[in-house]
């Protein structure tokens, strides 16, 4: 789609590019290919002198238990978020989209949490489940069950997953409501005319319209547990214990200011960039055009 | 729903309530955690009421600060948020919507090179390229500045999407009819084109200025005196301590401060909040 009625001057489109595409290129294309390049580099300790080494840090990288056991961690992680969190929304979604009196203003109530930061999630939940202070410690281990995300690797994703659950469930709920409103009640109808009950409804005419909003939610989801958790890791469990929460955005974060190993962080930037462009070919590919609001 | 039935009805506000319940429990215990003595928080056996150290706690913390691992006071934290936020918003509304006049308005060499260079940018966030980004910063003398904390998050495409989009739906009959009145880019801009986008602005800036409010990695690398730290990255520094030390009681409070500009944003411009949210994802 273009215009066809546009202004002629020459240099004018320019200048009014100009302040946009300096801060792309300073802070967006310089540094993305510094990472590229350093990626290809070693420096010694001390950050002096460095030589080229090819593909020997991500040789170096791949050979690395720890750069399997963070990728595993990232998977974990996203499959348990998104499901969760998908799903929950969902159920919360189909509910406020019944014709209930007071539906906007659980709408309000449940959209909230958007607003908190990741980071600020994530003390919030630690508080909670802090082994010694914690509220919901407490009767955790009256139940005989040993409480302690500080020390248990089960315990720590467990923790970490709920947190970021619990920040993304409004996000996708305000989606799925916006999906399930733009659904002809017509369609509906029918369906209930045929004699089919409100889950049968569900599962053979609501859910398979939703499917765009689910797997454009899907993508988001993705990329949101991929970066945009990296506050709550953080904030909840610092990557530990052990490593157990290290996901691939952590280790490159990780590896590059308390280990001082750049080339090594720059080859996971890499690697990271390929999967994001991925993700996001994927989400054009097949989201583009088809959401509906 | 096509049968209205009570029992459903009943059942949906009873999964909403927990729903409610669920998403707001975490946010009760900080603020019940926020008007107790440190005592009664660290002792584990905090009341699931207020305390009567309300005052103390919020006066403690914008004012005086920690006395253990962060000395500084929350409304400078307060401040340094503030100004980022509204530097990041505003500043990728600037050079967004002239981006994207210039993308939609004029005819080019290289507009469509123009607009790609612009659009991979959707795809990376600044996660990916941290240490890179940092050393730029840190090359052009911009550590512990407002323009270090803001620039870098500003070189982003979802504006110019954004704006490109609105644009494409404004009436070409508008800018024949500016023309035939003799108007120039600028007037066009100024008296026809702004005040149209002045929804899809005040969207835009919610969005914004809530990523910008609640921005953690990138701030925690390159503030690195005290003074310039914003408020989210505050409240980790206060628990670096072991657990039994941290005070607790000003971290919950600094954590209600942090999570209030935000929270008041989406509830009361939730309209604006709602479409920014739909529209820049698109």
């Amino acid at each position: 789609m273009e215009k066809s009625t546009v202004f002629n001057n020459r240099l004018l489109p320019y200048l009014l590019l100009l302040p946009q595409l300096v801060i792309t290129v300073v802070f967006f294309y310089w540094p993305a290919s510094q990472a590229i390049w350093q990626s290809f580099l070693r420096e010694d300790a001390f950050g002096l002198v460095s030589e080229f080494v090819g593909l020997e840090n991500y040789q170096a990288l791949f050979a690395q238990p720890e750069y399997y056991r963070s990728m595993l961690t990232t998977v974990i992680f996203s499959t348990l978020v998104a499901a969760l969190s998908l799903s929950i929304a969902l159920l919360f979604a189909t509910q406020a989209d019944k014709n209930l009196k007071a539906a906007p203003a659980y709408k309000t109530l449940m959209i909230w949490p958007y607003a908190v930061a990741p980071a600020v999630a994530g003390v919030l939940w630690f508080f909670m489940f802090q082994p010694s202070l914690g509220m919901l410690s407490r009767p955790l281990r009256g139940m005989g069950l040993d409480w302690n995300p500080l020390l248990n690797e089960n315990h720590a994703m467990i923790l970490v997953v709920m947190a970021a659950v619990w920040k993304q469930i409004s996000y996708n709920f305000l989606f799925f409501l916006a999906g399930l409103q733009a659904i002809p009640r017509s369609v509906l109808e029918a369906g209930a005319i045929d004699g089919a009950r409100p889950l049968r409804r569900f599962w053979t005419i609501t859910f398979p319209l939703l499917s765009p909003t689910t797997f454009f939610l899907l993508v988001v989801n993705i990329v949101y547990v991929f970066f945009d958790t990296f506050g709550i890791i953080d904030a909840v469990t610092g990557g530990g214990p052990a490593g157990a929460t290290t996901t691939m955005v952590y280790k490159v974060y990780a590896d590059g200011r308390l280990g001082g190993d750049l080339g090594g962080s720059a080859a996971q930037s890499v690697i990271l960039m390929i999967i994001v462009i991925a993700l996001t070919a994927i989400q054009f590919r097949y989201v583009e055009r088809k959401v509906q609001y | 729903m096509v049968e209205h039935r009570p029992f459903t009805d009943f059942i949906a506000y009873a999964i909403l309530t927990l729903g409610v319940f669920i998403v707001a429990f975490p946010v009760y215990l900080a603020l019940i955690a926020s008007t107790h003595d440190a005592a009664t928080v660290v002792g584990g056996h905090m009341p699931a009421s207020p305390g009567s150290q309300t005052l103390e706690n919020y006066y403690r913390a914008v004012f005086v600060g920690g006395s253990r691992t962060s000395r500084e006071p929350v409304a400078n934290m307060l401040i340094n948020s503030f100004v980022s936020a509204i530097g990041i918003a505003l500043g990728k509304i600037f050079i967004s919507i002239l981006s994207a006049y210039a993308v939609v308005y004029f005819r080019f060499p290289f507009r469509k090179t123009a607009f790609w260079i612009i659009f991979i940018t959707l795809m990376l966030p600044v996660e990916v390229r941290i240490y890179p980004t940092y050393k730029v910063v840190a090359d052009l003398k911009m550590l512990d500045t407002y323009a270090g904390l803001i620039l870098p998050l500003i070189a982003s495409a979802t504006g110019t999407l954004l704006f490109r989009q609105f644009f494409m739906t404004v009436p070409d009959e508008l800018l024949e009819a500016s023309r035939i009145d003799g108007a120039g880019p600028f007037r066009f801009f100024w008296d026809t084109l702004l005040p149209l986008s002045i929804t899809t602005i005040a969207a835009l800036f919610v969005i914004q200025f809530i990523y910008g409010w609640n921005q953690y990695l990138w701030p925690l690398l390159i503030t690195t005196k005290d003074s310039m730290q914003t408020i989210v990255i505050g409240i980790k520094k206060m628990l670096v301590t072991s657990d039994e030390l941290a005070e607790w009681q000003l971290a919950m409070a600094t954590a209600v401060l942090a999570m209030l500009p935000p929270v008041a944003v989406v509830i009361f411009m939730q309209r604006l909040f709602v479409r920014g949210l739909v529209q820049t994802e698109k």
